[in-house]
């Protein structure tokens, strides 16, 4: 354990180094001067060196990466130009309300998938295959941008059940929260859904016609524990560490929703930053959820490692 | 006798005289859902070439007495927030969404083949070098690294197509360098290598053409994920840009009529799901065809 610990860490060290040198390398993309497009609308040349200097810009490159990642490691991600505060702040006041976003989407995706993938793989070649099989195409080729637009048609407009937009805090208002989250959970799930709804068959498929199945049977016992308690629970396994990968996919997803939806998220930051040429924020958010990748794909890993007896021995 | 020995099975099985190519065609005849993507993509590149003479209107003509005109005779999709007939711009929309698919899966094929052909047949240090730029970037979830990129490099469709290309690459390298380390100790690459051809010439004419149908399969798929990038790009405004029209664009400027003109979000959007759809079936048929554990 302490062996395959070390030799992961050991790759998980260079890609976050890698990580960091693109995510600052992002800024060398800026057309002509980074300091005439990071101050904006200022084309005061005293203004300008301001920034120049304020930034480290007239520093060698390898100097300005060095003084930039010292700053992240200390917590220090700069200051956002927009709202004159700093990005680390930002980040952490931003951060809950997307995990909430991708926790519940991840709750619909498995609500989803993993039953569906079961009866996939329980009919397989009949009727309810197919069915899973459209709904899962379904899942993964409708743009989630517009299952939230056609939501919030039928939903709000059309129906008025559920609020169009907006976000309430869970510890103001817990009923209101679970009202306003609901519909983007659901649209942020759906093509994971789709996803673990695929893993989910094939892994089943793939239990089904193992030896200890037909053992199970064989000696008797009830088709619905032989399901449940042989087959569901070893293929869950690498479902859901395969479920962990697919974060950077949620990640990605609640950009478009929580700008839909009007979720003040990292998405919502991101796409801000975007628009206002806060570069400072959008290096933040980028280098906040790589790293959060990275960290979800080592604990999927050791979790994979440690639930796996074979890999264990 | 040896000889009709050996020959005699090919004069009976027509089949092993066709190319691989023309027998993985037929195989991917077969599948109906494949046929039917194929169908489907086809129809809208005709759509996208053929737009200005199919197209009722010029998509750009604003026509202030269908101001978000519901669907009607004259204009069968109704009309948008600037009396654009919507019909028209869904279909020149096509252009950009296929275009935006094909040219960013083109770039990654560009890059990510050559970079994937090196770290396979390489190794050592060159090898560890690239997969870990391949894993930093592939660390970077998809969507979030093709909007940092267009940020910094400027909405446009252009920008957009470089962004989802340069995104997209990591798969291909590192698709292409475990192709090639499945090939690579195979006879007859082992029989080019010993009559002298140089590691280019190997990785060009003796790998690249037996790892091919594997690329092209992850194409295909790629290029259904590249579309819906682009309209999530277009839809954030930092893809195509205003008046041209773009599927993702025009749901951007829908969201804020859902109440008045609700036909303005549903055609973009169904075109969307049809093209990206028609792609991953014929993604999956190709993979059957192609792959021969896929194969029943």
């Amino acid at each position: 354990m302490t062996r395959f610990l070390f030799r992961r860490i050991a790759i998980l060290i260079p890609t976050l180094i890698f990580v960091s040198i693109i995510i600052f390398g992002l800024q060398q993309l800026l057309p002509g001067d980074p300091a005439i497009a990071m101050a904006g609308e200022e084309r005061d040349p005293q203004a300008i060196a301001e920034v120049r200097a304020k930034y480290n810009l007239d520093k060698p490159l390898p100097v300005q990466y060095w003084l930039w990642i010292s700053g992240v490691l200390q917590g220090d991600f700069g200051e956002s130009i927009r709202i004159q505060m700093p990005v680390a702040r930002l980040l952490v006041e931003k951060l809950p309300v997307t995990i909430e976003l991708a926790v519940l989407a991840m709750i619909v995706a498995l609500a989803i998938g993993l039953p569906m993938g079961v009866i996939s793989a329980l009919y397989n070649g009949r009727w309810p295959d197919y069915v899973a099989n459209v709904v899962g195409l379904w899942g993964l080729s409708t743009p989630n941008f517009w299952l939230g637009i056609m939501l919030i048609l039928l939903f709000s407009v059309e129906l008025g059940w559920l609020p169009a937009s907006g976000y309430i805090s869970p510890t103001e208002d817990l009923w209101g929260n679970l009202e306003s989250m609901i519909m983007p959970a659901f649209v942020l799930g759906n093509a994971i859904a789709a996803v673990m709804m695929r893993h989910t068959r094939s892994a089943m498929l793939q239990v089904l016609s193992s030896d200890y199945i037909r053992t199970a049977r064989a000696k008797g016992l009830f088709e619905r524990v032989v399901i449940a308690k042989h087959a569901f629970r070893n293929a869950a396994v690498p479902v859901i560490t395969l479920g962990a990968l697919e974060f950077g996919q949620l990640l990605s997803g609640a950009v478009l929703t929580e700008q839909i939806f009007s979720i003040p998220g990292f998405g919502k930051l991101i796409v801000d930053a975007v628009f206002n040429r806060d570069y400072a924020v959008v290096q933040g958010v980028v280098l906040c959820t790589a790293t959060a990748y990275i960290v979800l794909n080592l604990l999927a890993d050791i979790a994979y490692f440690l639930v796996n007896p074979r890999l264990r021995s | 006798m040896s000889e009709a020995v050996i020959a005699a099975p090919a004069a009976t099985n027509p089949a092993a005289e066709q190319s691989p190519a023309r027998r993985a065609f037929k195989r991917l005849l077969k599948r109906k859902g494949a046929v039917i993507g194929l169908a489907v993509v086809l129809l809208f590149l005709a759509l996208a070439v053929f737009a200005p003479l199919i197209a009722p209107f010029d998509p750009t003509e604003a026509n202030w007495g269908a101001v978000r005109g519901a669907p009607s005779l004259d204009n069968l999709f109704g009309g948008d927030e600037l009396g654009r007939d919507v019909l028209s711009r869904v279909i020149f929309g096509a252009r950009a969404s296929l275009l935006a698919g094909v040219v960013s899966v083109a770039i990654a094929l560009a890059i990510g083949i050559p970079l994937g052909l090196l770290s396979g047949y390489a190794g050592g240090l060159v090898d560890g070098i690239l997969m870990r730029i391949t894993d930093a970037m592939l660390a970077v979830p998809f969507l979030i690294l093709a909007i940092a990129l267009a940020a910094f490099l400027g909405p446009s469709l252009t920008n957009a197509m470089i962004a989802i290309g340069i995104s997209a690459t990591p798969i291909f390298v590192r698709l292409t360098r475990a192709q090639v380390q499945a090939v690579r100790v195979e006879d007859y690459i082992e029989a080019a290598r010993a009559v002298g051809n140089p590691p280019l010439r190997i990785a060009f004419r003796h790998i690249l053409p037996n790892i091919w149908p594997a690329l092209m399969v992850q194409a295909t798929l790629t290029i259904a994920s590249a579309i819906i990038a682009e309209a999530s790009l277009s839809f954030l405004g930092l893809g195509q840009q205003p008046p041209a029209p773009s599927w993702g664009s025009m749901l951007n400027s829908a969201k804020d009529f859902l109440t008045q003109a609700p036909w303005m979000a549903v055609y973009p959007g169904i075109s969307i799901f049809i093209i990206v759809l028609s792609f991953n079936l014929l993604g999956d048929g190709l993979r059957d065809a192609l792959d021969p554990r896929h194969r029943e």
